[in-house]
């Protein structure tokens, strides 16, 4: 049982939210609306399946086995 | 400068019309102290995966500098890839301002017309303001402000190659008949390129490597500073018709009889 993280295979966890999942590897805390409690900028977005799952849905959004979730930020170009 | 001359783009008003983009800086150190230089007020980021290095450092480089982000789509291929990038940039950021840049190839980085006109066209429909990188077609960049384009940005040479403006006579014809900004992006190579640029009528230049891989970017990036300045300058003074033959400037009267 895994879903994909970034191309990379991640075991399913029971009740495990975008939410949790972002706060996981930004090592941020988040509020139920996706936003982080420090208040500095998060600069993090994140598709499930292709569809870009707006901040304020994160908590609400438990990821499924075979999911392919990628998290993007930004970095230095053009 | 006593006349308020601001670049104006989606309603907001810029003093400097040199766009510095973030790409090519071998340390973030070295990023900062260009973009300081260059007083850019605008510029350019690129999405991709997060890392634990990644993000944060640039955001608080940037913020401190209230330099305002426009990310891009850098390395699409497709409309497709371009507008669900377009839409992360928009989740991430904050911002519906996007540079479109779908290529069509990794050896030439060429905008591949065709689906640089369809990703506009979606982008615009979903509110995006749209930036679009493109070609120095006249009737291309004419018809992507048709289909809304906040800005049309003609590139003067491939990206990354340092060749200047290969085409300016394009370059002019597109500046006089756009309603929109028109944005110099790509294939600037040194100051002259960029004055150039304004002189041809551009109302602004975009660059990043022609200062990020100078052997000193800070320098290049005053350089750049000034060369914008002095080509804006240049372009609203009118310069003088050019001639065929010599004209004197000192008079022909009064010469003493030698």
């Amino acid at each position: 049982m895994s879903y994909t993280l970034n191309g990379r295979a991640r075991d399913t966890v029971p009740v495990f939210t975008l939410k949790h999942l972002v706060a996981e590897i930004t090592g941020r805390e988040l509020s139920d609306t996706g936003q982080p409690l420090d208040e500095r900028r998060l600069g993090v977005a994140v598709a499930v399946n292709a569809e870009v799952v707006p901040r304020h849905r994160w908590a609400g959004v438990t990821i499924n086995d075979g999911d392919d979730i990628e998290v993007l930020t930004a970095v230095q170009g053009g | 400068m006593p006349d308020n001359d601001a670049l104006e783009i989606d309603g907001v008003a810029f003093t400097s019309r040199l766009i510095m983009g973030t790409g090519g800086a071998p340390s973030l150190e070295g990023l900062g102290a260009a973009l300081a230089a260059s007083e850019t007020e605008l510029t350019t980021v690129a999405l991709r995966r997060y890392t634990a290095e990644a993000g944060s450092s640039l955001f608080e480089l940037l913020d401190e500098q209230g330099i305002r982000i426009l990310p891009n789509t850098a390395g699409c291929f497709t409309a497709r890839e371009a507008v669900m990038t377009a839409e992360m940039a928009r989740e991430a950021l904050a911002t519906d301002w996007v540079k479109l840049e779908v290529i069509a190839d990794e050896q030439t980085l060429l905008p591949d017309a065709l689906e640089l006109v369809e990703a506009t066209e979606t982008l615009v429909k979903k509110g995006f303001k749209v930036f679009a990188y493109t070609n120095d077609d006249p009737v291309l960049a004419r018809r992507l402000e048709q289909l809304g384009a906040a800005a049309v940005m003609p590139l003067g040479s491939p990206i990354g190659t340092g060749l200047g403006i290969l085409n300016p006579h394009n370059i002019e014809l597109i500046a006089s008949r756009a309603t929109v900004p028109v944005v110099l992006d790509a294939g600037i190579g040194t100051a002259s390129d960029a004055a150039l640029a304004m002189e041809l009528g551009c109302d602004a230049v975009l660059l990043a490597t022609a200062v990020t891989r100078a052997q000193d970017p800070t320098r290049m990036a005053t350089a750049f500073k000034h060369a914008v300045i002095a080509g804006r300058l240049a372009s609203r003074a009118g310069r003088i018709p050019r001639r065929t033959h010599a004209q004197a400037s000192s008079p022909i009267r009064d010469r003493a009889d030698a």
